[in-house]
């Protein structure tokens, strides 16, 4: 019961969070907007005993990744309105068909009780208690090869951010 | 116990929400936080689905996720900036510089 009423609040400010990123003309609100959503996320998988990850989402994402979005829409201003106009000529009535078609038929699928996941077993809260130890030990087993790469990536990451912000044009 | 059904289905708003924004906005930082919103809809999926399915390695994946997010955060902001630089501006409808 306490996770079906964490559930609903946390899912209409998930839900408020992304309509503000899409609908909001300064891209500061669309920020915080994003920012709601992370941490409406973050909550829910609290609920859903993913404890480490909760952790990690508010630490990366709401906490650096939005620093870094805030700070380049800083950087290029916010004073500069958006040009509005739409130059495909059915792009914003096909998007929204197609969207709402996906969202009516994901909502009548859950409330005709709909089996999404198809193998579920009765779920034991211990099997996926999500602590750093029970994400850790799989982590450098068997994705060990994973772990490796991501942290090559990381490092290629910053070093292209890096000469990005180096970069100059040539004179003349 | 919430269904996972619903937390699916919220995921799967989420991202439809993402999607949208991503063909209709023309802010290039815009588009960008709709990436976003898109991979955190996936990373709930994968939660979801962790715990109906008893299993850990969900958590794993969403780790990788979020770390391979952020690299993309950073490359692609620091493109932006360094667009915005060249062009003064961050609409991807003026970046046309390759049309003949």
């Amino acid at each position: 019961m306490a996770e079906a009423v964490i559930f609903v609040l946390m899912a209409v400010g998930a839900l408020a969070g992304a309509l503000t990123v899409v609908i909001a003309r300064n891209p500061v609100y669309s920020a915080i907007g994003l920012l709601a959503t992370l941490f409406s996320v973050a909550v829910l998988y609290v609920a859903q005993l993913a404890h480490a990850v909760a952790a990690v989402q508010v630490i990366v994402y709401a906490g650096a990744v939005m620093t870094l979005f805030l700070f380049v829409i800083m950087l290029i201003g916010v004073d500069k309105s958006e040009d509005r106009d739409e130059r495909l000529p059915y792009q914003r009535p096909l998007t929204l068909a197609i969207g709402g078609l996906i969202v009516i038929v994901a909502a009548t699928l859950t409330l005709a009780g709909f089996d999404w996941v198809p193998a579920a077993t009765a779920t034991s809260a211990d099997a996926t208690n999500g602590t750093v130890e029970r994400i850790a030990r799989p982590m450098f087993t068997d994705w060990v090869l994973a772990f490796e790469a991501t942290a090559l990536l990381l490092t290629i990451a910053a070093a292209g951010a890096i000469a990005l912000a180096h970069y100059r044009r040539r004179e003349g | 116990m919430v269904d996972p059904g619903w937390y699916m289905a919220l995921a799967a708003a989420l991202f439809v929400i993402g999607a949208m924004g991503l063909l209709i906005r023309r802010n290039a930082l815009v588009m960008f936080m709709c990436i976003e919103l898109m991979l955190n809809a996936v990373n709930l999926t994968l939660i979801a689905a962790g715990r109906a399915l008893n299993d850990i390695n969900g958590q794993v994946a969403v780790f990788f996720i979020l770390v391979v997010a952020a690299a993309e955060v950073v490359v692609g902001l620091a493109i932006i900036v360094s667009i915005f630089r060249l062009m003064s501006t961050a609409s991807v409808d003026e970046l046309s510089e390759l049309k003949g």
